[in-house]
């Protein structure tokens, strides 16, 4: 916590414990001046608790599906992702109208509106994790790919093999059986990133939006659904320097929310 | 200590009621203790909550106790045990025969595996858990029941009609699915030949009187709970949304004429709460209306997550909220058939989505929206209820038009989704600027 240092500007750090990895973002005078970004244990409030010890800071806010756990344990404020994501993307991207973040075990569609709130109305997926980064991690291992690769693989893919189900474990058979029957893996990874794409579509399609359409969270990181997404919504897809933190962004602000300079 | 020690002799002498029924005690025990430590979660552990809120915690609490056993004293004096699954059944022919009305809708997940032997999996948890309940030899007024009515208002309770038909009896109301003029001539002999299904059961003839004294009946209870949610539209409500639906619960099982006048009775307390300025949300808390689909006895779920995230909920928009309380029986008719016309007509308004098309429910919500001051909406789907969740598009964009903000959410009794929803709710709150 932070002791009395007058020189140095005050600090604000925004933790997004995801279902995945947890981000922390540091934020000073209103800039964005560090972020650490880690896979999230069966102990993440050791694992933050660690990393605020080392930190300087005059107020945290938590975000994400562990926020309530942080809260119940360390001295912060709590958002919900889906304000914490919005006041991101407006910090990264003002010309933004609908931020799409795919994390790893939701998606969410959010519209940026004119009016005071941070947002103006937002959808998510159903309750089944089908076509978030869980569903991709999976199917990249089943065929073979790094996380890291599996997009660019997937741009090479000859055609988009249609697959028919989007639950993990169905998809899972329905791949063993393509590639039992000699079908081309580049082209099995295109299919399945079209079906993600066919799943986040219709969440987008339901706004009119003003603005630019940009992409937060990890699976921002993959090329293929970026290219596939434009191409669905007629519109370019804009993928800020850090997707994976943007929430964690949003969540620092609201740290700093209130707090006089 | 005390209260522990009643607590045990309560159950007890429930086990030993549930043993003479022959139902299986140790599961019935695993299902409901579960129900109960939900029900002290959730409803005993607001604070300041009504006094005259005990009644209604014991209306719960006897739910398979001591209203079971004022039904079999009942039923040795020669009255009926008449089940329900839906408010469009008429209750006042129902209380004028003499017979006694008890939903039986299941809310509690725990009962579904026991559903799920007979039914398919992807139909909605209200009837999964009801038929549970019954498959799995844990509901007490199942061996007491003297007839069950089912009615045709969706797909998943007209087929399990068909499956149940074989367990005992059962009769099927058949409800129109538009409101036209043959509609409302289909629905008002349908009404009688329920009347004459009735007569038959009992064995008494339906007398003129006793149908007016029963349409009072229920015209008064109907208006104690309207006065009851009018407290809703206060500034700082007295009760909360929770409470609210506990009292309404209980409307859909207890005797008629006591929960009225119990009712009466919190009204009265509420008025008092009101005057000297007690209520029981903050200042910033917003108000937020249920609508959509029930939240039958066993099923606090929506409420107490709305709830404790700061909101309060001061309409429900339900079939355990508006839809059962508001539009009266015209009292002034005189010969039976001009009765059973003015019943007929009453039930007939309720706006239940299986009608096409049902633009007076969009009416209604917005109305309520208005009177209640509410503001968002949570339009509530259980999972697999298709015309909710159809006609949701429909209210959320009316909703819209009239600068209401809404969130849908589809769920069902499990707890496993809590995260995700608790997440949503957040979210619509923080929103509205919470």
């Amino acid at each position: 916590m932070r002791t009395d240092d007058v020189t140095a500007p005050d600090l604000f750090l925004g933790l997004d414990l995801g279902s995945r990895t947890t981000k922390i973002v540091e934020l000073a005078a209103g800039a964005v001046v560090g972020f650490e970004v880690f896979d999230t244990t069966h102990d993440s409030i050791e694992q933050v608790r660690a990393r605020l010890d080392r930190r300087d800071y005059v107020r945290a806010a938590a975000t994400g599906y562990g926020r309530f756990l942080m809260n119940a344990h360390l001295d912060c404020r709590v958002v919900t992702e889906i304000t914490a994501c919005a006041i991101g993307t407006r910090f990264v991207r003002p010309q933004a109208g609908l931020v799409i973040d795919i994390g790893g075990q939701d998606s969410k569609v959010i519209l940026l509106g004119n009016g005071s709130g941070a947002f103006a109305d937002f959808e998510m997926n159903d309750r089944c994790a089908a076509g978030t980064g869980r569903f991709l991690e999976v199917m990249a291992r089943l065929l073979g790919f790094g996380i890291e690769e599996f997009g660019r693989a997937a741009c090479e893919g000859g055609e988009m093999i249609t697959l028919s189900s989007m639950c993990t474990v169905f998809a899972e058979s329905e791949v063993i059986s393509l590639l039992a029957a000699g079908r081309d893996r580049a082209s099995i990874a295109l299919g399945l990133h079209g079906s993600i794409a066919d799943r986040v579509y219709p969440l987008a399609a339901r706004f009119d939006v003003n603005g630019e359409v940009l992409m937060a969270g990890g699976v921002a990181l993959n090329p293929c659904l970026v290219d596939l997404l434009s191409k669905r919504l007629g519109r370019p897809v804009v993928v800020p320097e850090h997707p994976q933190i943007v929430t964690a962004i949003g969540a620092a602000l609201a740290a700093n929310e209130g707090v006089k300079p | 200590m005390a209260a522990r020690i009643r607590r045990e002799e309560c159950m007890a002498r429930s086990d030993e009621l549930l043993k003479d029924l022959g139902l299986d005690v140790d599961l019935h025990r695993r299902i409901f203790d579960a129900v109960d430590r939900n029900f002290r979660e959730t409803v005993l552990a607001q604070k300041i909550r009504p006094a005259r809120m005990a009644y209604f915690d014991g209306v719960i609490h006897e739910a398979h106790g001591g209203r079971v056993r004022e039904i079999i004293e009942r039923r040795a004096a020669g009255d009926k045990l008449i089940g329900t699954f839906c408010i469009y059944v008429p209750e006042e022919i129902v209380l004028a025969l003499g017979a006694i009305p008890v939903a039986l809708c299941g809310g509690t997940s725990l009962s579904i595996p026991y559903a799920e032997k007979l039914l398919p999996r992807d139909i909605c948890p209200l009837v999964k858990s009801t038929v549970g309940l019954a498959l799995s030899n844990t509901c007490p007024y199942s061996p007491i029941e003297d007839l069950a009515v089912g009615e045709t208002t969706c797909d998943a309770k007209k087929k399990t009609w068909d499956l149940l038909a074989k367990n005992g009896d059962l009769y099927v109301i058949e409800l129109p699915q538009k409101k036209g003029a043959r509609d409302r001539d289909l629905w008002f002999e349908e009404v009688c030949q329920f009347k004459t299904r009735l007569e038959r059961l009992t064995g008494r003839t339906l007398d003129p009187e006793r149908l007016a004294g029963a349409v009072r009946l229920m015209n008064r209870k109907r208006r104690a709970l309207a006065r009851l949610n009018d407290f809703r539209k206060e500034a700082n409500p007295p009760l909360s949304g929770l409470d609210a639906l506990v009292v309404m619960q209980g409307a859909l099982l207890d005797d008629a004429i006591r929960f009225t006048e119990r009712l009466e009775a919190l009204n009265d307390e509420l008025e008092d709460r009101v005057r000297r300025g007690i209520g029981v949300a903050s200042e910033r808390a917003k108000r937020i209306m249920i609508s959509g689909c029930p939240s039958v006895l066993g099923n606090w779920k929506l409420h107490a997550l709305v709830e404790s995230a700061g909101a309060i909920v001061v309409c429900d928009e339900t079939c355990t909220g508006s839809r059962y309380y508001e539009n009266l029986v015209e009292e002034d008719r005189s010969g039976l058939e001009a009765q059973i016309a003015a019943i007929a007509d009453r039930y007939l308004k309720i706006e239940c989505s299986c009608f096409s098309p049902n633009a007076e429910r969009i009416d209604s919500i917005l109305r309520l929206a208005r009177e209640h001051r509410v503001h968002g909406v949570v339009q509530y789907v259980l999972q697999y209820c298709h015309t909710y969740n159809v006609e949701a598009v429909a209210v959320a964009a009316a909703l819209k038009d009239a600068g209401v903000p809404s969130l849908k959410v589809v769920t069902d009794y499990a707890e496993s989704d809590t995260g995700q929803l608790r997440l949503r709710v957040d979210a619509f709150l923080e929103g509205l600027g919470r």
